[in-house]
């Protein structure tokens, strides 16, 4: 399937703000099942943009402003051709040891009752495969999506409590239950193509990822329940969601701010995906 | 209760033997009036309320600030044991700037298996952000702390390496001036090795390790949380002593990966930055994004090579106590020698016959929380109620992989001035060692800390231990 994105973040400051430094996240790589053919970062304000990688690999912008800016939108658009892969990840860059994905983080730390959970999910006869099939079930099952109650600093435990939260929600409690069983797990931000259809959306998504042996890297979408498909975009990771967010900034002053996602994804047209249709 | 303990002055506490190095400090204790002493220690603590070196004590809510009480009996070493100590941490750091260097890059003594890989691996300390980062010189730990005890005539332990940002150096310094003004006859009868180049060496040391440029003097500056933290006199302190800019994080920016201070004559570009901030705070952009502490691109001019950060970022992977445990055959793999300075022998609870043990013998051990510091978190077995004991063993049963016991180890006592009088007391001792591109400095001595209760072997000003003034005694005595 070939996905056309466009996603625009656009931050309103209260003042003009200063020295504003952003880190940006927002651009995927190839491995197989995605291929991007085209991707580029457009910042709405006179200033630098650099690119590098992290040390988990994911392609890292640097903008820097020059002037003072009260309103500054950040655009990423671009294409990315899908194919279906059974949401297991293969010939990604993988630079972090595997073994560091079992660190426990503030937002992915499992309580006792995430651990209890996370013990209920564990296949009968220990296979790793099953038993995150398991787990994305339960947690899509424990956890029913609402806006409302959580924000991007809500830890695992906490959404758990609440049974509810969002994509980001769901992927930390996933995250850290089977961390807890002793499977290295990790955190995805991207985009996805709404099993609705095309629809103007307020955020990026997030899944989960999970290390299995003889297989590798799996991904997991706790909230559409599902292994990543062709409308899947995967886009940076790390080991919760503070390290893969889309964005990171700075500034002096300014005051108060507001920010504001409008992201499309939608089929390519003349992409392979409509000529199925 | 003092167990049998070395005693620095007697050699066996109640002996009448004196040894060497105390011989005249003896005869000055017994020919010095007690009302001598005690103007003369009235005097210190007004030298020290002016000077204002005070320490601010977390959850303490009678009062935020107050004074390290200081005790006037210096704690004396001898040239040789000096000597000794000297060459043992020298081969320590060395062993873990080489460890540290390691496991963020090769990691060859993770697969010689000298160290488990998860427990490097699934440590927050261990920073992924510097894997493979060229850090300038390749020095990690530019300032150690090492907490050394001393268990008998001629046996030093390791206690700590202390590889973060090790404070008590302005007590040092303090300390030794104080006692040059209250008694400068001592200082005529002995030949004590100065300790005032400390300040000189610090900055010889900072300026080795400046990443490699142009002609121009690297630029150096401190950089400090601010008024609020504990160690706040010391890092204006150490700024002043050092001629250097002490800098909040609003006071530095980065533009292009380079790193400016923001000066009345414009910017000044920094090339090595003393920082006395933990890791986490340093860059929001980089770890924690609440930290307002921070200076945002920070970590981006680090790993670009322009800026040199003391101590490196990661360090703290080699304060776990659990890592700690390892050090002997850390020495021996880089160093290819025996470690000169013993490690204490350590139970690691996350290995189920340790736990066992340790969980039978609650009431010999002295059980330390792997990642705790500062005395908090820690259980001293002997001197610890069953209800303390109890409440303890629920949690490491809880989450064994969290402690560590060690013996508890009688650290030797040293003269010290009590509500009685002179009386022993435990004592320990941190040097600081200082690791350039040139050279590793030590100055002779470093800081002794006191436990001022009878029998209590808790030394942190954090849990009402004192210092004194320490003496590397050239020539003999």
């Amino acid at each position: 399937m070939r996905l056309q994105i466009t996603h625009e973040t656009r931050y309103t400051y209260e003042q003009p703000a200063r020295s504003i430094m952003q880190i940006l996240r927002l651009t995927p790589r190839n491995h197989d099942g995605q291929h991007v053919v085209r991707w580029r970062i457009e910042p709405g304000a006179e200033g630098k943009l650099t690119s590098g990688s992290d040390h988990f690999g994911n392609i890292v912008h640097v903008f820097s402003a020059d002037e003072s800016v009260q309103d500054l939108a950040i655009v990423a658009v671009g294409e990315v051709e899908t194919s279906d892969v059974a949401g297991i990840v293969r010939q990604a860059v993988e630079r972090v040891p595997d073994g560091c994905y079992l660190r426990s983080t503030i937002s992915t730390e499992a309580d006792e009752a995430i651990r209890a959970f996370a013990e209920k999910q564990r296949d009968g006869a220990g296979r790793t495969l099953p038993t995150l099939h398991n787990l994305m079930e339960a947690v899509h099952g424990a956890i029913r999506f609402d806006r409302d109650p959580t924000s991007t600093s809500t830890t695992a435990a906490e959404a758990f409590a609440l049974g509810l939260g969002v994509c980001q929600d769901l992927s930390h409690v996933f995250i850290a239950a089977a961390r807890h069983l002793g499977i290295p797990a990790r955190y995805v931000s991207g985009y996805v193509l709404p099993p609705e259809g095309v629809v103007m959306q307020q955020a990026g998504h997030a899944w989960a990822e999970g290390l299995v042996p003889d297989l590798g890297w799996v991904g997991f979408d706790p909230t559409h329940l599902t292994c990543p498909t062709p409308s899947h975009v995967r886009v940076a990771i790390g080991l919760d969601s503070s390290e893969a967010a889309p964005i990171r900034g700075s500034r002096r002053g300014g005051g108060g701010e507001t920010m504001a996602v409008r992201l499309t994804v939608e089929p390519a047209p003349g992409g392979q995906y409509q000529r199925q249709e | 209760m003092l167990i049998d303990s070395f005693d620095e002055m007697n050699g066996r506490p109640g002996s009448a033997e004196v040894r060497p190095p105390y011989a005249s400090l003896r005869k000055w204790l017994d020919d010095t009036s007690a009302e001598t002493f005690d103007a003369r220690r009235d005097q210190a603590e007004h030298f020290f309320r002016r000077v204002g070196i005070t320490f601010a004590v977390y959850g303490d809510n009678e009062s935020s600030e107050r004074l390290i009480p200081f005790d006037v009996i210096p704690r004396v070493l001898m040239k040789s044991e000096w000597d000794f100590l000297e060459r043992g941490l020298k081969q320590r750091v060395t062993a873990l700037n080489a460890f540290l260097a390691d496991i963020y890059g090769p990691q060859e003594c993770l697969r010689a298996g000298i160290v488990p890989s998860d427990l490097i691996f699934q440590n927050p300390q261990y920073r992924l952000e510097m894997k493979d980062v060229a850090v300038p010189h390749n020095i990690y730990v530019h300032i150690a702390g090492v907490d050394v005890v001393r268990v008998g005539e001629n046996d030093f332990y390791v206690l700590e390496d202390n590889a973060r940002t090790p404070s008590g150096v302005s007590y040092m310094l303090e300390n030794r001036e104080v006692m040059m003004r209250l008694f400068p006859e001592l200082f005529m009868s002995h030949r004590v090795a100065p300790v005032e180049n400390y300040p000189d060496a610090l900055l010889a040391t900072l300026r080795s390790v400046a990443p490699i440029r142009q002609s121009r003097d690297a630029v150096v500056t401190l950089l400090t949380p601010g008024r609020y933290n504990s160690a706040y006199y010391e890092h204006s302190f150490l700024a002043d002593k050092l001629g250097v800019e002490l800098v909040e994080a609003s006071d530095l920016f980065v533009k292009d990966d380079v790193v400016y201070m923001r000066t009345t004559q414009g910017p000044t570009q920094v090339d090595v930055i003393y920082r006395r901030i933990d890791d986490d705070f340093i860059d929001p952009l980089a770890f924690r994004p609440d930290s307002v502490l921070g200076v945002p691109g920070l970590i981006n001019a680090y790993k670009a090579g322009n800026v040199t950060l003391a101590n490196a970022i990661g360090t703290g992977i080699s304060d776990d106590k659990a890592v700690y445990t390892y050090m002997p055959d850390i020495v021996r793999f880089f160093t290819g020698q025996e470690p000169l300075l013993q490690n204490v022998p350590t139970w690691r609870c996350r290995e189920p016959d340790s736990l066992s043990y340790v969980l039978d013998n609650l009431g010999e051990l002295v059980v330390k929380e792997v990642a705790g510091s500062g005395g908090y978190g820690m259980l001293v077995g002997p001197h610890a109620t069953k209800a303390e004991i109890e409440d303890f063993a629920r949690k490491i049963r809880h989450s064994p992989e969290g402690f560590i016991a060690q013996p508890t180890l009688s650290l030797s006592t040293c003269p010290t001035f009590a509500a009685s009088g002179v009386a022993p007391r435990h004592v320990d001792l941190r040097p600081f060692v200082l690791s350039g591109s040139d050279e590793i400095r030590i100055v002779p001595g470093g800081l002794t800390r006191v436990a001022l209760k009878e029998g209590s072997l808790v030394v942190n000003s954090s849990q009402g231990g004192g210092t004194k003034d320490t003496w590397v005694l050239d020539g003999g005595s």
